[in-house]
């Protein structure tokens, strides 16, 4: 079984995976802590907006956008 | 004291020593991934589901009001139909209370005439406050309780964060915050409520963007304007049957130039004044919710009907007075109305209106409500005392008066750029706590309106189109 | 050794009691906000719609109740001005009682924010509103025992339909008069966290009231946030609360 490691904003909707780590800092890294995007969460891509940026993600039950530049600063573990 | 003071700050501060920056990090990343681990083993425990947790329905419709094709035009769309129904909803009521008001009004002004009242009394009392209260009740009312409803059971809905999400690659490109179109939606109803609104903005700079533009958006007091205009001049141009449809048209593309105002000066703002990258930003879309229709219809409706009295009472009567009394005060064989319009009309000329539409717009500082109302009573008592009660008989007095077609348009730009109304410059006040940025709220919008109208109206002479 | 609520510009009835109300945004908190209060705050549908902080009162069992709204927030660790002033509130407010609206379709995300609350105050009772809609979409919550692992009062409501308020009301009623004494659960920490809490604990326990928990600040400065320990500070306005602490350092001194 293969694991990749892409960042949030590569996930196509629909795709999902855990969040492998942060590699954003500072305040930004608190509010996507705070948004429940630890190591370990599961997450998935629903949506573009119709600009193709932002994108939403189902994280924890919540379906919460995030700006492309935000979201690469996640990475994800899809297996 | 100090000491005690002095050694908290020492202990402070030798744990910034002993604890580095990066340990700091892993301490933070440890605490919140444990509460969410706690968190997760409690909703596992009391928690089951038996299907996919979240509404299919929800999935379906947002992937219609979100779609890359549709996802704009159904938003237009949606404004579109809520002045439509604003527009035609508001026909009747609007003629039946201009009716009922003015034959109230004569029979107020028999009373007067039995009780011999003075003539300067009646003047003040019932041509000057009556009329204003009569006009800002009668035109602007409907509209406004109709709009406000409509627009408020999308709120309800959930739709306005979609919103939110399909515009924000524009303000992202503006270097402004995608909540901005939230707070704008705010601003439909009310831009002092839209100012309030920004505090969901967390950084400063972009949240004071959002203040300073808020107004470009047309709130409920000035809809009405914009909305009567249309149907005389721009709805006046085609068949009747259409004429409602070319109204909403064009209420449609005003707003539109709203917004592409506003993008191009939250971004001018951010390259200049308020300089700076966009931060952070999340924006979570909730789930939808029946709204409760019913009560939602008849609260706001009440609720705004509340409070378009009340403004009509608190501004409109005494702006009505004042106009009447601006109006009958003379100096030399001019009234004071007059010599101001005088000083204006060259000014007002070169932006394609006139000396008393920009002094309306001057009175009705306090309210946008009462501008269209102070302007038309400036014309009926410059000219022949008119029963306006339709919007033929309106029609008839602005042409009587030299408008065109370019006059209205001048007005609806010069009315949706402006600087706001009394109450919301206040709220900026109180939100930035800043003269400065209170004062720039005001002059900005103003410049901005003198410009575009300027360009249009000098392009429209230039062309001949008038 | 009082703060009073005027820092917060509230100014509760001598007999009235305190009660605040936190959530995550669009959980229906300020619906459970005008159910309970018989106020008709706009409840609008989009995150952040609590721009002003509210307050309403009611009347239970002969109790007079003051219920405060906070702002509806994800987490309290203070990353956003929200946050801190719900914070702030729970903490410093020193509410009889704190309410935590929760959606009852989207419970992971909303413990995070109850665990929070517990860390600060033991007086807590979980809302657990939105259960209609949970049922639409055949979400089984068990109340009794979120009950038990939270060691909080649960109560399940629908406040649109006024469904379980008057349990709520109850509940609320008795924790903050004590009738019902709360164990809340605790969230376990890495063992190398706790201790390095547990040591700070001492070393900054002559600095602040009694009646803070000492333990969640220790937490606090230690993942690099010392805003909470600076509010306390600021807000310590009364020298007779000074002196208090001033005997204790002297204490700790020796």
């Amino acid at each position: 079984m293969s694991v990749s490691i892409v960042p949030l904003s590569q996930l196509p909707n629909g795709g999902s995976g855990r969040v492998a780590s942060l590699t954003a800092q500072g305040l930004i890294r608190r509010h996507l802590l705070d948004l429940g995007l630890v190591t370990g969460s599961w997450v998935e891509a629903i949506r573009r907006s119709p600009a193709g940026d932002p994108a939403a993600f189902n994280i924890r039950g919540a379906i919460i956008a995030l700006r492309n530049e935000d979201a690469n600063q996640i990475l994800i573990s899809i297996d | 004291m100090g000491t005690l003071n002095s050694s908290l700050s020492s202990l402070l501060s030798n744990l910034a020593q002993e604890i580095n920056p990066k340990e700091t990090q892993e301490i933070r990343d440890s605490i919140v991934g444990s509460i969410y681990s706690c968190a997760e083993a409690i909703a596992e425990k009391v928690a089951h589901h038996e299907l996919e947790r979240r509404s299919e329905l929800d999935q379906k419709i947002d992937n219609v009001v979100t779609s890359r094709l549709l996802g704009i035009p159904i938003m237009l769309a949606l404004l579109g139909a809520i002045l439509w129904i604003t527009i035609t909803g508001a026909n009747y009521p609007s003629e039946m209370l201009a009716v009922g008001l003015f034959w109230l009004e004569d029979q107020i002004t028999k009373l007067f005439i039995m009780i011999n009242a003075p003539a300067w009394l009646h003047g003040v009392l019932v041509l000057g406050m009556y009329r204003g209260l009569a006009w800002v009740v009668s035109v602007m009312l409907p509209p406004m309780a109709i709009f406000f409803p409509l627009f408020t059971l999308l709120e309800d809905l959930g739709y306005l964060p979609r919103v939110a999400f399909n515009l924000d690659r524009y303000f992202k490109k503006a270097c402004a915050h995608g909540k901005q179109a939230l707070t704008m939606c705010m601003g439909f109803g009310c831009n002092a409520a839209g100012v309030i609104s920004c505090r969901i903005i967390e950084s400063p700079r972009e949240r004071l963007i959002a203040i300073l533009t808020n107004n470009f958006v047309p709130c409920n007091g000035r809809f009405p304007t914009l909305i009567t205009l249309s149907m005389i001049f721009l709805g006046g141009t085609v068949a009747t049957s259409y004429s409602t449809a070319a109204a909403t048209a064009s209420v449609v593309g005003l707003v539109l130039v709203g917004v592409g105002i506003t993008l191009l000066i939250s971004w001018l703002l951010s390259k200049t004044v308020l300089k700076g990258v966009p931060s952070f930003f999340t924006l979570e879309l909730p789930p939808y919710r029946k709204p409760q229709v019913g009560r939602i219809l008849v609260r706001s409706l009440l609720d705004r009907t509340i409070f378009v009295l009340m403004r009509a009472v608190v501004v409109a009567a005494p702006a009505g007075a004042i106009t009447w009394i601006l109006a009958n005060i003379f100096i030399g064989d001019l009234s004071i109305l007059a010599h101001l319009a005088g000083w204006l009309d060259p000014f007002g000329r070169l932006l394609g209106m006139d000396g008393i539409i920009l002094m309306a717009f001057i009175l009705g500082l306090p309210a946008n409500e009462i501008v269209l109302p102070i302007m038309i009573m400036s014309y009926v008592s410059a000219g022949a005392i008119l029963e306006l009660d339709s919007l033929n008989a309106l029609r008839t007095l602005l042409i009587d008066n030299g408008w065109t077609w370019l006059t209205a348009l001048s007005m609806m730009l010069f009315s949706l750029l402006h600087y706001p109304c009394g109450t919301t410059l206040l709220t900026i006040y109180k939100e930035t706590k800043s003269m400065k940025w209170t004062v720039f709220s005001a002059l900005m919008p103003l410049a901005v309106a003198i410009i575009v109208t300027l360009l249009v109206a000098q392009t429209a002479f230039l062309l001949g189109l008038v | 050794m009082e703060l009073t609520y005027v820092d917060f510009g509230l100014k509760p009835l001598p007999d009235q009691l305190v009660i605040a109300l936190a959530g995550n945004p669009n959980t229906g908190k300020s619906t459970v906000f005008n159910a309970l209060t018989g106020l008709k705050q706009h409840t609008g549908n989009w995150p952040g719609k609590t721009v002003l902080r509210a307050e309403g009162s009611f009347i239970h069992r002969n109790n007079k109740i003051l219920l405060v709204d906070l702002p509806g927030t994800y987490s309290l660790l203070a990353t956003s001005a929200d946050e801190q002033v719900a914070r702030d509130f729970i903490c410093l407010g020193r509410p009889n009682a704190t309410v935590v609206v929760t959606d009852a379709t989207c419970l992971e995300r909303n413990l995070n924010l109850v665990l929070q609350v517990m860390e600060i105050t033991p007086k807590v009772v979980v809302c657990v509103n939105l259960m209609d809609e949970a049922k639409r979409r055949k979400i089984r919550v068990d109340v009794d025992t979120l009950s038990r692992e939270l060691g909080v009062p649960c109560i399940p409501t629908t406040a649109r339909d006024g469904v379980g308020l008057d349990k709520l009301k109850d509940a609320i009623l008795d924790v903050a008069t004590g009738v019902t004494v709360t164990s809340p659960r605790r969230v376990t920490y890495e063992p190398y966290i706790k201790q390095a809490a547990t040591q700070l604990e001492a070393r900054i326990r002559p600095f602040l009231p009694k009646w803070v928990n000492h333990y969640w600040i220790a937490l606090r400065l230690l993942e690099g946030d010392s805003s909470i320990i600076k509010a306390i500070w600021s807000r310590l306005e009364d020298d007779s609360v000074r002196a208090v602490i001033k005997e204790g350092t002297a204490a700790w001194a020796r």
